[in-house]
């Protein structure tokens, strides 16, 4: 009644169990990627292979690198509506170390056992005097290079992961112990962590995905791998909070934060789009060579649908299902298509990676499907785990009650 | 009193005005508007308000704008002086994109603010009426049509009942700035 709700009979130490069909389909999602990738590096794609788990690790990271990028947005600018479900960007922010430490190791066996990075990890293409020497790659040694890869990738990620970590301890502490110590330490925390994450994280998707194709550059290409991580993490963590929802947990969460997840899913899939764009008109009409080449590619016969395709699903689709307001609180649409999201964004990595690494024998079949389902299951098990540990609730949260209240 | 068009009961706390529109409510008496200084979550709800249409004006300025940005570099470019930039086709689409999209989101934002004057009737020059002076200050203000609810002691004591600080019985509509 009035305009403040206060409504005392949330159970805020309310905890998730994580046990029976949940666990079951993780774990078997786990054996099927393993029998996947196993499939692949037995039949001989291994270099196929290798490209699917450097995309899914990737993929895996990303996603996990933007729950600790929410949770230091929200507290950065002092957001209260979503302090009622931080818990899930705070479990996915909690497993950045393990999603980083699996993708350091993707990527380095696809350097010292594969060619994944074949365009610029073979020493003979910076030697003048071999018939390999390609003078382009050559300029650019004194970035790219194994040992200066291998310290970007440890400093990024080990930074992110630090900060993720903190950030989620001290609100579990802050569970314990209440006060505002850990607010205002989270909050100074998350502002030198959103400067770090800003200026590191094109860096990071130039090593880690634009030196596939070593000879082609875009200064875009950071701010869109920036925008499908965000959109990604947003639709995980949409997709976490309606399932746990329907497991009736969380009953303080309701559709006006769904709305917000639903206009972030929708804005961030328009400014997806807006940088995608960016980047190939001014590829299309400045029309240089070395920039073309990595469009030229993506037309092939073989690629063109999955091109359109992803248009299709990562613009057009939240464009025309979740412009409605209605749309954006209903919690099947919004589940809908924050999985359709999910697929579209893999398929974005897809056209981004497979092209440059993978040759010959390349395409879409039961590697793809199967590792695809490995990490999703790796990440639902290590995810739905996490949040199992931790009340539901940051019940000392300063914002916790304008999240209760939250209306649009 | 048969010169009422409208009780207004003011309020000083929000509180008491939502409590106000239960009673009203409660003793089936329909209300006319409400007027508030600052915005106040649920109510559009608890009165029954229906959706703006504004975004449906939206749309259709939205569309009006993409067909002016793409008829405006579809006559200049293609029609009326084909011109061959860097080589590419005298239809390039993807250059359009920016400017359509521009123009799009320029005819849209416009003819929204238009849409919104017009139906709120703030013209340049027009000094805005409202049942209320003190609506956009300090009070919050419940306005009932007095000759569709006809038992005015009923409201009279059903607003003061709520807390109102002031019940007045108005014979215009509206009182303006001038």
């Amino acid at each position: 009644m009035g305009t403040h709700n206060h409504h005392h009979d949330y159970n805020f130490s309310e905890q998730y169990t994580f046990a029976g069909t949940a666990k079951i389909v993780s774990l078997v999602a786990i054996v099927l990627g393993v029998a996947a990738i196993g499939y692949g590096l037995y039949t001989g794609d291994t270099m196929r292979t290798f490209a699917n788990l450097l995309l899914m690790g990737y993929y895996f990271a990303c996603v996990c690198a933007a729950g600790a990028f929410f949770i230091a947005l929200q507290m950065v600018t002092q957001s209260g509506w979503s302090a009622g479900l931080i818990r899930i960007p705070q479990a996915m922010a909690s497993i950045l170390p393990i999603a980083s430490v699996v993708l350091l190791i993707i990527a380095a066996g696809g350097i010292y056992t594969h060619t994944l990075y074949h365009h610029w990890t073979d020493p003979t293409l910076f030697d003048p005097n071999h018939a390999n020497y390609d003078k382009l790659v050559a300029g650019k040694e004194a970035f790219l290079n194994i040992p200066g890869f291998f310290i970007r990738q440890i400093l990024f990620m080990g930074c992110y992961s630090i900060f993720a970590f903190i950030l989620a301890k001290l609100s579990y502490k802050e569970d314990l112990e209440g006060g505002l110590s850990s607010y205002k330490q989270s909050f100074k925390l998350s502002a030198i962590f959103l400067v770090i994450f800003g200026f590191t994280t094109p860096i990071w998707s130039f090593d880690t995905i634009m030196s596939l194709e070593a000879h082609w550059f875009s200064t875009m290409f950071g701010w869109y791998n920036f925008a499908a991580m965000w959109v990604s993490g947003i639709s995980v963590v949409t997709v976490i909070l309606i399932l746990l929802k329907k497991g009736g947990y969380m009953a303080w969460v309701n559709e006006n934060h769904l709305h917000d997840l639903g206009k972030l899913m929708f804005g961030f899939s328009i400014f997806w789009t807006y940088v995608w764009f960016a980047q190939f008109m001014l590829i299309w009409y400045s029309n240089i060579p070395e920039e073309t080449v990595y469009f030229y590619k993506r037309w092939e016969p073989e690629y063109k649908p999955w091109f359109w395709l992803s248009i299709i699903i990562n613009f057009l689709a939240p464009l025309l299902l979740l412009v409605d307001r209605d749309a954006k609180r209903k919690q099947n649409m919004m589940l809908f298509v924050a999985i359709l999201l999910l697929c579209g964004h893999w398929l974005d990595y897809y056209i981004m990676i497979m092209p440059g690494t993978v040759e010959t024998d390349r395409g879409f079949g039961l590697i793809e499907i199967g590792t695809a389902i490995g990490f999703a299951g790796l990440f639902t098990f290590l995810v739905m785990n996490k949040i199992s540990k931790h009340p539901l609730a940051p019940k000392h949260h300063p914002f916790l009650d304008e999240s209760l209240n939250h209306q649009i | 009193m048969s010169n009422t068009k409208y009780i207004v009961g003011s309020f000083a706390d929000p509180d008491e005005m939502m409590h106000g529109i239960d009673k009203l409510q409660a003793n089936n008496i329909s209300i006319y508007d409400c007027y508030t200084p600052m915005p106040i979550h649920g109510i559009e709800a608890k009165l029954g308000v229906k959706p703006s249409r504004l975004p449906i004006a939206a749309f259709c300025f939205g569309c009006l704008g993409f067909l002016l940005g793409f008829s405006l570099l579809f006559y200049t470019m293609s029609y009326d002086w084909p011109m061959n930039i860097g080589g590419k086709p005298s239809m390039p689409l993807p250059n359009f994109v920016p400017v359509t999209f521009e123009v799009t989101i320029l005819l849209c934002a416009l003819g929204m603010v238009a849409t919104f004057f017009y139906r709120n009737h703030l013209f340049p020059g027009r000094a805005p009426r409202v049942m209320d002076l003190r609506a956009t200050d300090d009070r919050f203000i419940l306005a009932v049509d007095a000759r569709e609810n006809t038992d005015h002691a009923l409201i009279d004591s059903l607003l003061k009942e709520a807390g109102a600080v002031e019940v007045k019985y108005n014979e215009r509509k509206y009182v303006s700035y001038e």
